[in-house]
């Protein structure tokens, strides 16, 4: 059996919305290169609807898959549809990572958590604090 | 079309070790313990074997142990070692940072159990000074264990002038040459080894056999227990097959060896030449102390997994020290040992030749990891921070 599924591949050898937005609304980055794992998600925010994202990603096969699939999944959607996306549809999308990679898939919706805090930031809306990850608490580089 | 370059995990099997195997698939297939024909035609087979592969390190047959492979014998000889200086209250055991798993878990074990382990760090060249060995020896050091050549950066170590201190001191000496076996002139005399540990597979043989040489005098204790196999030390019906095989492909190495090392270490040196054209590369390990067919770099900006991803997609099978590949979140401690950080050793790129790479196939290569190095670092965000001077680059 492979390591990974044909989705997981697909996103892996072409992913989608790889780039940089200039004038991004909203822009996040989590992980840590210490941990071998970044990404980095741009969001433009049209009248409440995530009308483009781009991601860049260092990271390993499903680093870069997870972060491909999270984009397509939010694309067009309204930004509470943003806010609801698990990194568990994530990886369901993905028909799977294997145990020891599910931390890619909750990179990329913290990932994009943290976009949307950065344009209610940016942008002086009032937000629910309570819905975003606090990254310091991330525990995933001190793991054993 | 495939390229392989992964020949420090495996090789292909040699036409004339599965030739030699073949009989002993079929018509020879009796018990070595039987006392009928069958078996005696099995166990002068066995004897073969074994006084071929000790010719071939400067070994007696009788000081040959036929093992599982590699790791077992690398943990049979140091849990003896370690029983052995037990008795006489000697519960220390000095090593290095850069050993293989099998002899750094075995170590491990040992220190649960009360012995004391120092592991000699190396320097950035990948290799360990022979002094800082002799500074960490005790009086109650029992064994000192170092491996003939490293699995992941190639870098060849002083094992001959490590054995001689040791045998100045009285101390027995170890060496994981599974790398080295083959690729090598290893000679277990000239080299003052006590014991040794090699894998069949590592040189075009069969995977599933290994043997463990011990000097006269070097006594082992059984990791299996069962019948009388391998003088009362290793239980079990001998794997026949594989050790024939395993007899045929080392001869085989040995016998090309010199003409294997020229052609391997040019393609070898094409290759890092190729690869150090790109920018912000480094070469792991010693440029000259390494094994004929061992290239390893670290590109800033990238990890490890997706390159290797991408250049299977190329047709190209090589390996890597990131933490993604390895199923933990530390990179290579290899890596980590010759002062890589984590950063960057989370891209770093392992290409093992066997002499049936070509030149054209090193050109490929050079020119793949170039376009996948690229591409990577073009989808990278740290990448984008370094060439942006948000964050400082590692490798100048």
């Amino acid at each position: 059996m492979a390591l990974y599924s044909e989705k997981v591949m697909d996103h892996f050898r072409n992913p989608r919305n790889v780039g940089v937005i200039e004038d991004a609304d909203g822009v996040g980055e989590v992980g840590n290169a210490k941990c071998g794992d970044i990404m980095k998600i741009y969001l433009k925010i049209e009248n409440d609807v995530v009308a483009d994202v781009k991601f860049e990603t260092f990271g390993c096969g499903s680093a870069i898959a997870s972060s491909s699939m999270a984009t397509e999944l939010i694309k067009g959607k309204p930004i509470s549809e943003a806010l609801a996306l698990t990194n568990k549809a994530v990886a369901e999308a993905l028909d799977g990572l294997p145990a020891h990679k599910l931390h890619c898939s909750v990179l990329a919706e913290e990932a994009i958590k943290k976009a949307l805090q950065d344009y209610y930031e940016k942008n002086g809306i009032e937000y629910d604090h309570s819905l975003f990850p606090d990254c310091e608490s991330c525990t995933h580089c001190g793991e054993e | 079309m495939q390229i392989y370059l992964d020949n420090a995990a495996t090789t292909k099997m040699s036409k004339t070790a599965i030739a030699a195997m073949l009989p002993y698939l079929d018509v020879v297939y009796g018990n070595p313990s039987s006392l009928h024909s069958a078996g005696q035609a099995a166990a002068e087979a066995l004897a073969d074997a074994r006084a071929r592969i000790a010719a071939c390190i400067g070994a007696a047959p009788n000081e040959i142990y036929f093992t599982s492979g590699g790791s077992e014998a690398d943990n049979q000889a140091i849990l003896s070692a370690a029983k052995n200086g037990a008795r006489k209250g000697k519960k220390h055991v000095v090593s290095t940072s850069i050993e293989h798993h099998a002899v750094l878990h075995t170590l491990k074990k040992l220190q649960k159990e009360g012995f004391e382990v120092t592991l000699v760090p190396v320097g950035e060249n990948g290799i360990v000074n022979v002094n800082d060995v002799k500074n960490a020896l005790r009086e109650d050091t029992c064994l000192v264990t170092v491996m003939y050549a490293n699995n992941e950066i190639g870098t060849i170590q002083p094992v001959r002038e490590i054995g001689a201190l040791c045998r100045e001191k009285g101390i027995p000496f170890h060496t994981d040459a599974v790398q080295a076996v083959g690729h090598l002139p290893v000679h277990v005399q000239a080299d003052n080894i006590d014991a040794l540990s090699l894998s069949a597979h590592k040189f075009h043989g069969p995977k599933g056999v290994g043997v463990l040489y011990a000097r006269k005098g070097f006594l082992l204790s059984n990791l299996i227990e069962g019948g009388a196999q391998e003088r009362g030390k290793r239980a079990g019906t001998e794997n026949i097959p594989a050790i024939v095989g395993c007899a045929a492909a080392l001869e085989e190495a040995c016998s090309h060896m010199a003409e294997n090392a020229k052609k391997l270490s040019a393609l070898r040196d094409k290759l890092i030449d190729g690869l150090a054209q790109i920018p912000h590369s480094v070469l792991n390990g010693d440029r000259e102390h390494r094994l004929p067919g061992n290239v390893n770099f670290c590109f800033e900006g990238i990890e490890g997994e997706s390159l290797l991803l991408l250049l299977d997609d190329k047709g190209i099978c090589a390996s890597s020290g990131s933490a993604c590949t390895s199923g933990s979140l530390d990179p290579s401690h290899v890596l980590l040992a010759i002062g890589r950080v984590h950063d960057i050793a989370h891209g770093s790129l392992r290409l093992s030749l066997s002499e049936e790479n070509t030149e054209a196939e090193i050109e490929y290569t050079i020119q793949a990891v170039k376009e996948v190095v690229e591409y990577l670092r073009g989808i990278s965000p740290v990448w984008r921070d370094l060439l942006n001077g948000k964050r400082e680059f590692i490798i100048k």
